[in-house]
């Protein structure tokens, strides 16, 4: 393909136009950032970004609002994980003391923060809503062995979650229910 | 404020005679003018940064702070947000990088290429007078009669550094690199070397000294000259590789150039070459046409009797200096880069005619008043 090329003219070509109109430019944006302080870098560890709504940042295990932990070590999520960074380690057939009516609560849950790819698959496969990703995006460290979060902290880092459902609670409500003797007259 | 002769520096040392005082008194001012022109090219690369971050919005090199002045209250953080000791930053940076010699180059010239690249820079500022006097001493290292044949000579060298370093790295793009500023300096050292002719036909003196002299009293000679003047400075920018002229080195085309292959240390004496070469054509730009270490008004036209006079010079010479120091550095992110036939273009079609012409012009001016 032929690009036409306008003929510039004696005034274009004699450079000075261009000169003038680069140093308006530069002019314009050196002032406003020296003098009117307009820069756009955000000095990152003292400014933070603000996270979006629905941003994918590092998974953390939840507690609904009676303090249990939420998660019942089903595996799903280690299973789905692409790049394998869950590892749990299931109560075994005793049972976690202190799990609440939780029984099947894990015993160890570590994802390797190293190997996650924040892709969301464990929260979207998660029965139990009790792994959500949150929006740390700046996680540190000064070995590999930091980088491997255990259940507390992922626990106390992922905080309580206001779930609506409260499905445990419901549960423990008809358990408790069924304890009652005589049953009461149905109303 | 009259001080002894610094010869009384002299009483307390051995007596040297007249060859030995003029040793030591060079020495120190060969110290004294190396140490301004390293501390300049240190902090003409910050100031590089700085404008360069405020021309594209951004603020800049603003981290680095030293232990003790960076806990002053105010002044310290104040500081460190200009940036002021980024510079020692750099240095050690580079001096801790590791140092690596690709397996392809031609090792000799790989290491003399940098080098080469430094010196002719430096040796450049020996014939500037960059002051008056300061107790009846000259402000010049050497004050040689044939003074621009030597710049000219010198700055000549200052290619085969590039060149050296092309060949050396024995890869396509520093190859290319080293092509395009062979061409390129050859190009325009004749525009630059013809447009300085005129100044010379005015001052009818090699010697910058008398250069300095004629332009006594605000008769600058880019009022007379200010064709000469424009060439020179267009020039200028080519003999240094600075945007929009920098076709050695072109980042985006040559991954860098000249000096694709070298780290560390050898890549910043290529870099502090650069800025040398700057400051020392800047250098030149005010002492051929801007009064050199004159100033118009306030008495500063004569040579300083005392020594705040004699400092006063100096400072008014590196204002200077640092007026087209700013100027250089604005340009590179004003202007894009030209091509490479534009640039030889308008080295030899226009520029070449252009100062011939001026040449002859002022050649016949001279002659009419003349009789
Ligand atoms: S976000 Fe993706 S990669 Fe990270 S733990 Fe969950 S499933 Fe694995
Ligand atoms: S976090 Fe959810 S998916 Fe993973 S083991 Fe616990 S309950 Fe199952």
């Amino acid at each position: 393909m032929i690009v036409k090329r306008d003929k510039l003219t004696f005034w274009e070509r004699l450079y000075l136009p261009a000169l003038v109109g680069g140093f308006q430019v530069t002019w314009r944006h050196f002032s406003r950032t020296l003098f009117r302080g307009k820069a756009v870098t955000m000095e990152y560890p003292e400014q933070k970004w603000v996270v979006p709504p629905g941003y994918r940042g590092a998974p953390y295990l939840v507690k609904d609002q009676e303090d249990r932990t939420k998660c019942v070590s089903c595996q799903l999520c280690e299973f789905v994980c692409p790049p394998k960074a869950i590892r749990i380690t299931p109560p075994g057939p005793t049972g976690a003391p202190g799990s609440g009516n939780v029984e099947k609560g894990p015993k160890e849950f570590e994802i390797n923060m190293l190997r996650c790819i924040f892709c969301g698959f464990c929260q979207e496969v998660c029965p139990e809503e009790a792994i959500f990703l949150m929006k740390d995006y700046s996680l540190t460290g000064t070995n590999r062995q930091e980088m491997i979060y255990n259940k507390e902290k992922l626990l106390s880092l992922g905080g309580i979650h206001q779930d609506k459902i409260q499905k445990w609670k419901h549960k423990a409500d008809e358990a408790k229910a069924q304890d009652v003797f005589p049953v009461p007259p149905a109303k | 404020m009259h001080l002894p002769p610094l010869i009384s520096l002299a009483a307390w040392l051995p007596d040297l005679g007249h060859d030995g005082n003029f040793a030591l008194l060079s020495l120190i001012k060969i110290v004294g003018v190396v140490a301004v022109l390293l501390t300049m090219v240190a902090y003409a690369v910050l100031v590089e940064r700085k404008v360069s971050a405020f021309i594209q919005d951004r603020v800049g090199p603003n981290r680095v702070a030293l232990p003790l002045i960076g806990n002053i209250p105010v002044l310290g953080p104040f500081l460190t947000r200009l940036g002021i000791w980024q510079p020692i930053a750099d240095g050690v940076k580079s001096f801790l990088k590791e140092d690596f010699t690709p397996n392809h180059v031609r090792k000799i010239y790989f290491w003399l290429a940098p080098a080469v690249t430094m010196i002719p820079a430096f040796l450049t500022v020996a014939v500037i007078p960059f002051g008056s006097n300061l107790n009846g001493e000259k402000m010049v290292l050497a004050d040689l009669d044939v003074g621009i044949l030597y710049t000219f000579g010198i700055v000549s060298l200052g290619v085969y550094g590039i060149v050296l370093a092309g060949y050396a790295a024995n890869s396509k793009y520093p190859f290319l690199g080293g092509i395009r500023s062979s061409a390129q300096m050859i190009s325009y050292e004749i525009a630059m070397g013809l447009s300085v002719i005129p100044v010379f036909m005015l001052v009818g003196n090699l010697n910058l000294s008398s250069v300095i002299s004629y332009q006594a009293d605000g008769n600058w000679i880019v009022f007379r000259q200010p064709i000469a003047f424009l060439v020179f400075l267009v020039a200028a920018f080519a003999e240094t590789n600075r945007l929009p002229f920098d076709m050695p080195e072109s980042e985006t085309e040559l991954v860098g150039g000249y000096n694709t292959e070298y780290s560390s240390m050898k890549f910043a004496l290529f870099f502090m070459g650069e800025y040398a070469n700057m400051i020392t054509s800047s250098a030149m730009m005010v002492t051929l046409f801007w009064g050199g270490w004159t100033l118009p008004f306030g008495g500063f036209s004569e040579p300083a009797t005392t020594l705040a006079g004699g400092l006063a010079h100096i400072g008014i010479f590196l204002g200077k200096v640092i007026v087209f120091m700013v100027f250089f550095i604005w340009v590179r992110w004003m202007l894009p880069r030209f091509r490479y036939d534009q640039l030889m273009d308008l080295g030899w079609r226009r520029f070449l005619p252009l100062t011939l012409a001026n040449l002859f012009v002022t050649a016949v001016i001279m002659w009419l008043q003349a009789h």
